[in-house]
């Protein structure tokens, strides 16, 4: 298991090698001059000269690549071109509020869609199963501002049950940051309930004709007890498995989804960056997205083999 | 062995035309999504007929005027014809639809084969293409925008470049099935060149899942471009796409929400088309792919 596990850490390595290999590649390969490129339209010759020099343009590819590798490696993600504040500080500061609504949004997908995904396997061919699916195929068909516009009109504008837009901190009070967070979380829901529940139900359907399933109905077990600890059990890796790639489309989510509620997260922050071309800003909340994307992927990886005594590595 | 307990990939692979795009109107509902998708593209192309007014033309009197028999669905902020705009805009969806598509799996056919066939390439790329994977795409796609300015050529690099990892893997897990064939050992071992192999005997195995990855990548990118364009890091604000009317539609929201409306609407309906008969192409086309459902 130990053994396992520090394989499994050093394979992650080179993946986030080649996270920052693009990242770094993306500026230097942009045709032009990556300082000018930073540096916009208006800026003046000192700008320009301060700028190639705290990226080390003057060097080699090569070395500028490992100069910036070990800042990475202290924590540097560098420094913001508008601002000035580091970069790390700027995403730590408004990280809250896209934690609140990201981990809201998993625990309400997961309470919704693995029922219904075990309902629409046990209830496979019927009109239940085509419903389930049918909303799956419109989750992942209809954009999330769309759902989160249509949730406004209709919940925060014609019946005021909630704010139409804002965060407040959660040392504010529970009630006013709960109730700013209802219709964010509902709107990212919509894509990731359609993917875990498509997963949940494939996975179930599978387990559904194996030979233990059918040995357990024919003891005379309660259906329940059936689907719960025979047949969810063993289908648990592949619907786990889609939380931790799904992870991608959650974190594309909260970026349009902050600028729909206007919450002031990294999602945010990520698109104020880019209207004001603040590089630095960009690739650093790609660096840590990717390093948490495949963190999670590792920690699953690692649930494996605890949730299935079957894996053994 | 009987015949007909042949093991399903050494079935013949090409059917009749009839026969292989029959499954369009197999059910009601692929029907639907067919006839949908056919006028959404028909009303792109023919927009320069159909549009009652220049998408482009401001026309600072006449800001956010409500629906009339001049403007079906009202103005602008500045003046300009909604519907216009809406029918002007499928063009850009459309076209980026089908443009992510046809090059990310030109590259990610070539990527895949290699890495499948050429086992000391396979490691080196496999981890480019799980690094790629691991950053999320609109993130990739915001930040080659931004590096390189937003015309139509960079959103479309932008988006498709996220895509070819999903393209190559895909391919590559075909050719390494494929490759453990006794027919391709057959070619192997009487001397067949390499790109013959290739081209002949791996290729056509590509096919089917490639036409179905295919359409699942140009529901993805129009919904990234409307993402981008809606971010504000797409295609420049006044080129007409959904994205950027919806964009508009953001400060306006309270005023004149048919701006979000209506372009989130047909957005919804070109993609939900174009997923369903995705769906409906694998459950035809690929047989196998369907136990795999859900993990794409």
């Amino acid at each position: 298991m130990l053994g396992y596990l520090i394989r499994r850490i050093l394979a992650a390595i080179p993946v986030m090698g080649v996270v920052a290999l693009v990242v770094f590649l993306l500026l230097r390969l942009t045709p032009g001059d990556p300082a000018a490129i930073l540096a916009g339209d208006n800026a003046s010759p000192e700008q320009l000269a301060r700028i190639r020099a705290s990226l080390g343009l003057n060097e080699p590819l090569y070395a500028q690549f490992f100069t910036w590798i070990g800042k990475l490696l202290h924590g540097d993600l560098g420094v913001s071109l508008i601002s000035q504040v580091p970069v790390l500080q700027m995403i730590s500061q408004r990280i809250e509020p896209t934690l609140s609504v990201a981990i809201s949004t998993i625990i309400l997908s997961i309470i919704v869609a693995v029922p219904l995904g075990m309902i629409a396997a046990w209830k496979h061919g019927t009109w239940i199963d085509r419903f389930v699916m049918g909303l799956s195929v419109i989750g992942f068909s209809v954009p999330v501002f769309v759902i989160g516009y249509v949730l406004i009109q209709v919940f925060a504008i014609d019946l005021r049950w909630f704010p139409v837009q804002g965060f407040r901190t959660m040392s504010r009070g529970f009630g006013p940051f709960f109730e700013r967070l209802v219709l964010p979380t509902l709107t990212l829901s919509f894509i990731y309930i359609a993917l875990i529940a498509r997963m949940t139900r494939a996975a179930m359907l599978d387990v559904l004709g194996e030979d233990y399933v059918r040995t357990a109905r024919a003891k005379g077990i309660t259906e329940s007890r059936v689907l719960l600890r025979h047949a969810l059990r063993n289908a648990a890796v592949p619907v786990i498995t889609v939380i931790g790639t799904g992870f991608a489309l959650l974190i594309s989510g909260v970026v349009v989804t902050e600028s729909v509620f206007n919450l002031p997260g990294i999602g945010r922050l990520t698109v104020d960056a880019v209207l004001a071309r603040d590089y630095p800003v960009i690739q650093g909340m790609i660096l840590l997205t990717s390093g948490i994307y495949v963190a999670v992927n590792l920690l699953i990886d690692v649930a494996y083999t605890l949730l299935d005594p079957r894996i053994r590595y | 062995m009987a015949i007909d307990s042949l093991p399903e990939s050494s079935m013949p692979i090409t059917r009749p035309f009839g026969q292989r795009f029959g499954f369009l109107y197999s059910s009601p509902i692929i029907a639907t999504a067919s006839i949908c998708l056919a006028l959404v593209v028909a009303s792109a192309i023919l927009a320069p007929w159909l549009a009652p007014h220049d998408p482009l033309q401001l026309a600072p009197a006449l800001r956010l005027k409500p629906a009339s028999a001049e403007f079906p669905l009202g103005t602008d902020a500045y003046g300009r014809d909604v519907l216009s705009r809406i029918l002007y805009g499928g063009r850009v969806s459309l076209l980026i639809g089908l443009g992510a598509a046809i090059v990310s799996i030109a590259i990610g056919l070539v990527v895949g084969l290699l890495s499948g066939f050429f086992k000391w390439l396979d490691a080196i790329i496999m981890r480019l293409m799980d690094g790629l994977m691991a950053i999320p795409s609109i993130l990739l796609a915001i930040a080659v925008v931004s590096l390189s300015g937003a015309s139509l050529t960079t959103v479309l690099i932008a988006i498709t470049i996220p895509e070819i990892p999903r393209v190559a893997r895909l391919v590559r897990s075909v050719v390494l099935t494929a490759r453990e064939e006794p027919y391709v050992e057959a070619a192997i071992s009487v001397g067949s060149s390499l790109p013959k192999i290739m081209m002949r005997h791996l290729l056509p195995n590509t096919v089917a899942p490639l036409i179905v990855q295919g359409t699942y990548i140009a529901a993805s990118a129009i919904l990234t471009e409307a993402i981008l364009s809606f971010l504000g890091a797409g295609i420049s604000p006044e080129t007409p796409t959904w994205g950027n009317i919806m964009a508009e539609g953001r400060t306006l929201f309270q005023i004149k929400p048919s701006l979000i409306f209506w372009p989130g609407v047909l957005l919804s309906i070109a993609i939900l088309s174009v997923n369903l008969i995705g769906d409906a192409a694998r459950d035809a086309l690929d047989p196998r792919m369907k136990q795999r459902e859900g993990s794409r």
